[in-house]
Order: C-alpha cells, then structure tokens, then sequence
C-alpha cells in the first residue's frame, strides 16, 4: 500500500462539512464527501489488486472502479454494496491524502471483506439461501 | 413474519438480529490482514484452460442455465454456448469467474445478474441484455436492443455495434461503451458509472442523471433535463485511451474533441412534493 503523503484518520473532522442551513436542518450532508466520479489513476494500482485482476482474468480494475474512500460517521469507510452498509478501515489504519492513493486502499479493503469466510452474506446464505 | 416466534428463528439463532448493521459494526467480523483469497466464500476453482460446449438447439432456457452451473462445478472455466437461438434469459445469474463464449444472438434479458465472468456474444442481443449485471465484462459483436445495461452496478458492458433506446436507465455504476450509435433516452434516471458512446446519440440525453458520466464521439440529438456539458480532463482522455483497448474497439477517434455529459446537479434538492420550485430549477 502506498504510503506517502500519510496522515492520521483521527485528523479528520467529525461531520465536517455541515454547512448550509437545509443540511443543519436534517442534519447531515447533502450530496458526496468526495468525488464520486474520479477515475482511478492505473499508476497507483497495489499488487495485491493486480494478482486479483489476474485471478478474474480482467484487463482492469473493472467494478472496482467505482469503489471510493467514502466517510461513515465522520470516519474512513468503504461501502459493500452487497450488505448495503458501510465497512469502517481499521482504527490503527493511517490514509494518506491523496484521493487517488486513499481509493486504491478501499478497493483492496473492499475485497478482503468480500472474499473473508468472516462476511455477513456467509451466515444470511447459510440461512436464506435457495437450493437447487 | 407470521407463524414464527422470535426464538425460533434461524436467524435469531444465529445472533443477526443482535447485532447493528452499522460501518462500525462491521469491523468486528473483518480482519485486514487475512490472507489472500480472490474467491467468494462459495464460488468454485474453475480452470479456463479447461473448456466445454453446449449445445443449445434443443434445450429450454432452464435446463441451459441449470447445465452452465454444472460445468462450473466440476471447474470449467470456459464455456461456449451453439446454437443459442436468440432464446431469452440465457447464462444468468453467473456469479464467479467464467469464459463464456455465445456463437449466436441472445434474445431478451440475455446474461443478467452477473457479477464475474467474461461473456462474449458473435451475435446480437435483444431487450435489457446484462440487466443488474454487477461485474465482468460483456463484449457484443454487433447490435443491441433496448434498456442495454439497464440498472448495471458495475463492470464492462460492449457493444460494437448500435444500442436502442433507454440503454443505461438507471445505472448505478459499472461502463457501457458503444461502438456505434445509441437511441434516445440514453443514461435516463442514471445514478453512478460511465457511458461512452462512438457515434451519434438521439434525443434527451442523460435525461434527469443524478450522478455520473457520459462520453460521446459524434453528434448530440438534445440533451435531457439537468445533464450539461462540460470540459475533458487529461484524466477523461488516459481512461478513454486505454477503456477503449479493453473494449477492443478499433474506431480512430479524436478523445480530446469528445463531448463530456454531466449532472448539473440541480435536481438533487427537490422532490415530489416541490413539483413547482423543481421545475423552476430545470
């Protein structure tokens, strides 16, 4: 993972960016934190992601590509689409600034989450799931 | 849910109902520093040098499917599909990694839900093909029909030829890219993601977008409400150069006099209950 430019995630502000009043009036933000629209920037693609692009036999990052380091409660989260919830990074986890470099971070969190025997979609198949 | 007491639930046994689904919950089940693993906890190791045929003339939508989940049980990692027919809803809801080869045409809602493997399809497809699909790629030799890509969340969607109309309603993520033209209302309702379209594109464009992008080569019947122009970045130009090469489109064009399609947000604070301050805003 790349690490320059780090600084600490306590460092970001708590809910920071509340600032008109119909957002102090429900509360929260309206519209994105960060830009949901970058592109990612194939230079600072981590190994870890270029073994899964292998492994799917992709010529890119593909879905991935629409994953961001989004914000839960004020802190760094990934969002997993397939519990529809946010994954907060580990507490001791230090990000850098840069959005480009902060993304790659969250794509390969996003997979580890996904692909771990530890993941809440295990358990609700194992109770859910229809059988052929 | 009726009939079923709280205690005899399977799930509650479990302890889900305990626990909140917050970000913050979640750290709990996941550890960063698991080992490496690429598989969905019940995908299966499929070998794509290792490879099967079906022949689909005589096979109903059903049983075609049911045989693919098969095949990928016992590991092959590429399929290919004769004689499909134009059938409707084949090779759905394939959710690991897979070659799947179509030597034909799809009919209507031809590989949805898909989330992984790499389809490719000599032919042509009919209404919503790779409806909901969630990531792999799709590559389509020639034309396609309506609501191409409808409601994608990721992943590459390829159509060489020209798409029909409402092609990307309501994606939420993932890149469509057409190597001819598109018909009206393409990315209507569009939340997230990317539309490149090569040619020319018909009437209301981007209609209501909530978010995302939309590239174009040629000409521009009319834009849709709240979807407006704006300036190509280096960033735009690098992805569309090497998007391009992954969607195997040879077309010589010109990136840099592409015409990029956004949101112009102002539709994102008013709803239905303001229909008049909303239609002031457009």
């Amino acid at each position: 993972m790349p690490k320059k430019n780090i600084q600490k995630t306590k460092s970001i502000k708590k809910d920071s960016g509340i600032k008109s009043a119909r957002e102090k009036m429900i509360g929260q933000h309206i519209g994105y934190r960060y830009d949901v629209n970058l592109l990612p920037d194939y230079k600072k693609l981590t190994p870890f992601l270029k073994k899964y692009i292998e492994h799917m036999g992709w010529d890119d990052l593909n879905w991935l590509e629409d994953v961001h380091m989004g914000y839960e409660n004020g802190k760094p989260a990934v969002f997993d689409r397939n519990i529809n919830g946010w994954v907060t990074t580990p507490p001791k986890m230090k990000l850098p600034k840069n959005q480009q470099d902060r993304d790659m971070i969250a794509r390969e969190l996003l997979i580890k989450f996904q692909m771990s025997p530890n993941h809440p979609l295990v358990v609700l198949k194992k109770a859910y799931q229809k059988k052929d | 849910m009726a009939g079923i007491k709280k205690s005899e639930h399977k799930s509650y046994g479990m302890g889900l109902h305990d626990e909140v689904l917050t970000g913050r919950t979640q750290q709990t089940f996941f550890n960063s520093e698991e080992a490496e693993n690429f598989f969905y906890h019940d995908a299966f190791d499929v070998d794509f040098n290792k490879r099967a045929t079906i022949d689909a003339e005589k096979l109903q939508c059903k049983e075609l499917n049911k045989k693919i989940k098969e095949l990928i049980k016992q590991g092959y990692g590429t399929i290919v599909l004769k004689n499909p027919g134009a059938k409707h809803s084949l090779g759905v809801g394939i959710l690991q990694k897979l070659n799947l080869i179509v030597e034909g045409s799809l009919g209507y809602f031809g590989v949805g839900s898909i989330d992984g493997p790499v389809v490719r399809i000599s032919g042509r497809v009919g209404w919503s093909c790779a409806e909901n699909m969630m990531s792999g790629k799709v590559v389509i030799e020639k034309n396609a029909g309506s609501c191409f890509g409808a409601a994608i969340r990721g992943g590459d969607l390829i159509c060489k030829g020209s798409v029909g109309a409402r092609s990307g309603i309501d994606m939420k993520g993932g890149t469509i890219i057409i190597g001819g033209d598109a018909g009206a209302f393409t990315g209507f309702m569009m939340q997230r993601g990317r539309i490149v379209i090569c040619g020319d594109v018909g009437a209301n464009l981007g209609d209501s977008l909530y978010d995302g992008t939309i590239f174009v080569g040629g000409k521009i019947k009319s834009l849709g409400a709240d979807a407006v122009e704006t300036e190509m970045t280096d960033l735009d130009v690098d992805w569309l150069k090497r998007k391009l090469k992954v969607a195997e489109i040879d077309r010589k064009i010109d990136f840099s006099k592409m015409t990029k399609i956004v949101s112009g947000k102002k539709l994102w604070n008013y709803d239905n209950l303001e229909p008049s301050e909303r239609k002031g805003a457009i």
